[in-house]
């Protein structure tokens, strides 16, 4: 937080509230989805999509990752080089082995 | 000998030490898990079609826990902004719930554990399996007695139970009958054995998240008094490793309880 006025701190925590109820609300439509009448590929789809938007909320404003500094994105970036390569070869190794294909 | 940057930023990174340290190790945590979500999604596409069990965890307590994690995670930021505000007395009650929050988290994570290692499935020696929880299981009878029900085979129960199931029965089965008996341990099957790993591994860092919420709550506080900016700062960053235990649950819940 740039700013540290005690009205800014009060805002920020009014905020944070307003992240929480959101998180809130994302659960429930998880849990809502996952009794939804859709066939499996796109229930499964639509909840991950929901904890998605779960974890950027609290990665961006409870954990300020907006407002950060440069290093902090330097570091993530490796990361998400990382994992982006982790699970690729997870894809790639699992379309590697015909009898699973189409599974 | 001072310690450097423990309260002003490093004017190459920007940031205090701790907080830099912090992100590092967050980065290597993302890996540490990101390799076990991998290996879960292996197990699960590489699970011949209709193996995957489905319906075998309590969603109303996965529900539960989640929004304890949730608001464990505003209570620990409203504990950082009131140090901010030079409001001591405020950190002490939202660190204080933070910590009783993580502690009912650990209990209902413990008592689904406990459901799942008193849950048996029976295979008999006429084909048929028994399915439920023990109830009655001494050395010396002649036979044990479950609460469930008895199904014919495997893919009624990697099913689940079906919307408005019939109840459970009090099942006596003679131990002559019994082919194999085991409970729904990590050994059970691979959706389990992923599921111990994970929600375990967790566990252990919410353990281990508390403990130092505890120390920072408790002794760790005296800090407040002498170097209030650094113990500020301690506080930012244990809360950011403990936002992070909650965007894995996050994660975990769904993947585990609702797909």
């Amino acid at each position: 937080m740039s700013d540290s006025s005690p009205e800014s701190y009060k805002n920020y925590t009014r905020k944070c509230l307003m992240i929480f109820l959101a998180v809130v609300c994302g659960t429930g439509l998880m849990v809502g989805t996952s009794f939804a009448p859709l066939a499996s590929g796109p229930r499964i789809a639509l909840i991950l999509a929901i904890a998605c938007v779960n974890a950027f909320l609290v990665a961006s404003y409870l954990m300020h990752l907006l407002t950060e500094r440069k290093m902090v994105y330097v570091v993530l970036a490796f990361t998400v080089v990382f994992f982006i390569v982790l699970m690729g070869l997870t894809i790639w190794a699992h379309n590697d082995m015909p009898h699973l294909k189409g599974v | 000998m001072d310690i450097p940057f423990t309260t002003k930023p490093r004017p190459d990174t920007g940031l205090y030490n701790a907080k830099i340290g912090m992100w590092l190790f967050l980065a290597s945590e993302v890996m540490l898990f990101g390799g076990l979500f991998s290996a879960y999604i292996f197990l699960r596409v590489g699970a011949p079609a209709g193996t995957w069990p489905h319906g075998w965890l309590n969603v109303t307590l996965g529900t539960i826990n989640t929004l304890i994690l949730a608001l464990s995670a505003i209570t620990t930021l409203l504990a950082w902004v009131a140090l901010k505000l030079k409001q001591f007395p405020r950190y002490k009650i939202f660190h204080g719930l933070t910590i009783l929050l993580a502690l009912t988290f650990l209990s209902i994570k413990s008592y689904e554990y406990r459901d799942k290692f008193l849950h048996y499935e029976v295979q008999l020696k006429d084909g048929r399996i028994a399915d439920g929880h023990m109830v009655e299981n001494k050395k010396e009878a002649d036979h044990i007695v479950l609460h469930g029900h008895y199904f014919t085979n495997h893919a009624e129960i990697t099913a689940g139970p079906a919307p408005g199931s019939k109840e459970h029965a009090e099942l006596h089965i003679a131990r002559a009958d019994i082919k194999k008996i085991g409970n729904y341990g990590p050994a059970h099957n691979t959706f389990l054995g992923i599921y111990f790993c994970l929600t375990i591994l967790h566990a252990l860092h919410i353990l281990g998240g508390a403990i130092v919420i505890a120390y920072l709550w408790g002794p760790g506080s005296k800090m407040w008094f002498t170097d209030p900016e650094r113990f500020t700062n301690r506080v930012e960053v244990s809360g950011l490793f403990w936002h992070f235990v909650d965007l894995v649950w996050i994660f975990l819940f769904p993947i585990l309880y609702l797909t």
